[in-house]
């Protein structure tokens, strides 16, 4: 920590336990005024769950919370609000219901009396304006209509508006992860404005870069443990990935370049709507296929467009085998929260694991069991409740139920949001090792290191294609060039 | 030990030990005499409610705002085609019990329709529906003095050692009706939509396919339920369905399954029918008014969803 700075909030020997799992060990931790801590870790390190308890929304089980000196034997969010600490969770939290205004309204209860809603509008609009400037978003739109990506803006504007209570600690959990290159990097640039004013934050990111060119000092958590703790400038991406303990980054597979083109069938052909001009996806069997450009611009449309098409004919779409998605939002379009890993991995091929009539339970169990072991899923028990994992293994039970299935073409909805490096690099290999096998992927992804997998990228904007690019030509300027400027498809 | 633990560990086995509750003080009371009587007719009485209430189930399994509130039109429609079909013939039983089913799918289907065509919310599809059933039964079947076939009347009333041979029926229906909740696509599919029907269709389930077998599976029960009422009944009626309005939801809920959707229980339907007519048996024999009887249905009904609710909380 930087010395002489004021130090806002200390935690001390925090521990927490689910059952027989140790979430946090023995935790300190200390955030001093004007600092942006990075804060990164491997899914299951810990991070959220010592958020959560910063937060107010989590209690330890033991260990002390100190608030500028003064400790808090009763924390809570109400107490937390008073003090000034916000926090931004990755599963989003505005009412989907509501509208812009209204969700503001609803964390500044000081806005009363006749007006409120014109008030609230203009506190939640000038401080979108001041992060993400041509952000596009009314505060009259309902938050339910907003893309993922603008949800996630509002969220974030939402934490650093101040009316009648102080604001000195924002917690981002994985602010980024639903906003494309451009709105991250403005967000990034408004946090260390904020740290110039006095405002600290807390940066959880799985994107390293982001992370150590945003925090002035890096906090590395693994196994619930602090493991390092250092000024940012004193690491690098090498030492930050060794420090988590993860595979070292390793660089692009070259048989993925040496794919010639149309040697296989045609399994996925599909015009957006509206598209001028003859630009249509292909993807022929085994490729794998890049959807980029900004978030929210039509890849999601494309291909939840395409899934329906699957099952019912739809003008401009072919599709030629069946389909299986992996989400991204996995809250609304993923898991079922009632339901026990095995089940929600065997959801998709429930036909196949019928004996009769009847399911059978031993070929839900072979098939959860099977790809637990390929995927990596970390649970002592299959039969547990599919919460009691963490993100970024219930992203992985996804894609068990994606894999595991008779499917034979793949659409990803961006289904990385939010998951650790060292998962990222197993699923890629997975991606590519079925790929190989012959299966078909359609990948939509904001994230440049994603595309390298990919055969062939195709960029969109505003809902068209604009750009189609093989995977020799593709560069992260081209990306950007064409996510940015019309230009001829 | 272990097995008790077990026992209690399931959500069902606290509506059985409410109707064991009630019947012990209701035979208390009246110093043992009638324990059995009371059971017999306490079997033969909640079939009904079970075999509606089950329909229900699959029905408000679906998920927030999932109810059919047509079950009781649906069910005096069906009570009164039964009659005029069998026209008191023995040798119409199994057609009469057809055209039953058949108005009562209708029913079904129509609603499912109004929903999906018109996109009107569930609750108010079915509630406009039944008026509807509700008219063309008046035009129907008011005054209609036909009385049931004697085999069909006999059979809603043969008891083996006591116990109805229609509750046996019953019990071996919620026997499958729970193997095809938690063991076939059907009920797994059916749970997934409850839960979350957006993450559910993109799991590949044909949730709308799904939503229309479970409103017509629901419309076959209550069309199948006012056949076997107008034989227990000696007749049919109007308003033969009308306390089914209630109870099947009632014993939906106390059994154990979810409002909000994606949990279901059978067994508890059982124990919630046997509780609920044991408790209008007991206050019978407590010689209370209607007006306290019905005060106080009302009022345990309220806490044992409230304890069912807790007893969810502290898990």
């Amino acid at each position: 920590m930087s010395e002489g700075s004021p130090v806002i909030v200390k935690l001390d020997g925090v521990e927490r336990h689910f059952g027989a799992v140790r979430a946090l060990d023995g935790v300190d931790f200390a955030v001093g005024a004007g600092e942006c801590i990075g804060l990164v870790g491997h899914n299951g390190a810990g991070k959220s769950t010592l958020m959560h308890i910063l937060a107010g929304t989590g209690s330890p089980d033991r260990g002390t919370i100190a608030v500028r000196g003064a400790p808090e034997t009763d924390y809570s969010v109400a107490r937390a609000q008073a003090l000034g600490i916000r926090c931004v969770f990755q599963e989003l939290s505005l009412c989907p219901n509501l509208t812009v205004a209204e969700n503001t309204h609803i964390s500044h209860a000081s806005l009363r009396g006749p007006g409120w809603r014109k008030r609230s509008a203009a506190l939640i609009r000038a401080k979108l304006d001041e992060i993400f400037p041509g952000h596009g978003i009314e505060p009259s739109d309902v938050v339910g209509d907003l893309a993922i990506g603008q949800r996630q803006m509002v969220e974030v504007a939402r934490a650093f508006t101040v009316t009648d209570q102080p604001l000195h600690l924002v917690i981002l959990d994985e602010p980024t992860s639903s906003l494309d290159a451009h709105t991250a990097g403005q967000l990034l640039a408004f946090v260390g404005r904020a740290r110039a004013e006095g405002v600290s934050t807390i940066l959880i990111s799985h994107v390293l870069g982001e992370v150590l060119s945003t925090a002035n000092r890096i906090v590395v958590m693994r196994d619930g443990r602090v493991v390092a703790s250092d000024a940012a400038s004193a690491f690098n991406r090498d030492r930050l990935v060794a420090t988590m303990g993860g595979a070292r980054q390793h660089d692009r597979d070259p048989a993925a370049a040496a794919r010639t083109r149309g040697a296989t069938p045609v399994k996925v052909r599909a015009r957006p709507r509206g598209q001028p001009g003859s630009a249509e996806l292909v993807a022929h069997q085994g490729e794998i296929i890049g959807l980029a450009g900004l978030a929210g611009h039509g890849q999601t449309r494309l291909l939840l467009y395409i899934y329906g098409a699957a099952t019912r004919r739809r003008p401009g779409i072919e599709v030629t085998d069946p389909v299986a998605l992996v989400a991204g939002d996995r809250q609304t379009d993923g898991i079922f929260p009632l339901w026990s890993i095995a089940e929600n991995i065997g959801i998709r091929s429930l036909a196949a694991l019928r004996r009769g009539l009847l399911l059978s339970s031993e070929r839900e169990q072979a098939l959860a069991r099977e790809w637990q072991q390929k995927i990596g899923i970390r649970t002592p028990d299959l039969d547990n409740n599919i919460l009691s994992l963490s993100g970024g293994n219930q992203q992985k039970v996804l894609f068990a139920r994606a894999l595991g299935s008779d499917a034979r073409i793949i659409l990803m909805d961006d289904p990385m949001r939010g998951v650790d490096i060292g998962t990222k690099l197993e699923v890629y290999d997975l991606v590519r090792a079925e790929a190989r096998k012959g299966r078909t992927f359609l990948w939509y992804t904001t994230e440049m290191d994603e595309l390298e997998n990919c055969d062939h990228v195709y960029v969109f904007r505003n809902g068209r294609i604009v750009a189609d690019l093989g995977h020799d030509e593709l560069s992260e300027e081209k990306v950007i060039q064409s996510s940015f400027e019309e230009s001829a498809a | 030990m272990m097995v008790l633990r077990a026992l209690l560990a399931r959500p069902w086995i606290w509506s059985f030990i409410g109707a064991l509750l009630v019947w012990l003080a209701a035979i208390s009371f009246t110093g043992g005499y009638g324990a059995g009587g009371m059971i017999t007719a306490a079997l033969s009485l909640a079939v009904f409610m079970v075999i509606v209430g089950i329909g229900q189930m699959f029905v408000i399994t679906l998920g927030p705002g999932n109810v059919d509130l047509s079950l009781p039109a649906n069910i005096g429609l069906a009570s009164a085609v039964a009659m005029k079909v069998m026209g008191g013939s023995d040798a119409m039983i199994l057609v009469g019990l057809v055209a039953a089913l058949t108005s009562g799918m209708a029913v079904g289907m129509a609603n499912y329709l109004l929903i999906r065509a018109l996109r009107i919310p569930p609750i108010i599809a079915t509630l406009s529906s039944s008026f509807i059933v509700h008219s063309i039964d008046i035009a129907y079947g008011r005054g209609l003095q036909i009385k049931p076939p004697p085999a069909f009347a006999d059979f809603t009333n043969i008891q083996f050692l006591g116990i109805p041979i229609l509750a046996i029926c019953g019990v071996v229906f919620a026997f499958l009706a729970g193997i095809a909740l938690q063991r076939m696509i059907y009920g797994r599919s059916v749970l997934a939509i409850g839960q979350n029907m957006r993450a559910a269709w993109l799991a590949g389930i044909p949730v709308e396919r799904i939503r229309f077998l479970t409103y017509t599976l629901s419309g076959a029960l209550g069309g199948i339920n006012g056949a076997l009422l107008a034989g227990y009944f000696r007749g049919a009626s109007v308003d033969i369905g009308n306390e089914y309005l209630l109870s099947s939801i009632a014993v939906v809920v106390i059994g154990g399954t979810s409002v909000a959707g994606g949990k279901a229980n059978v067994p508890g339907i059982w124990g919630a029918a046997l509780f609920l007519v044991l408790l209008l048996t007991m206050l019978n024999t407590f010689g209370v008014s209607a007006g306290i009887r019905l005060l106080l249905t009302g009022l345990i009904i309220v806490g044992v969803i409230t304890a069912a609710g807790g007893q969810k909380a502290l898990r």
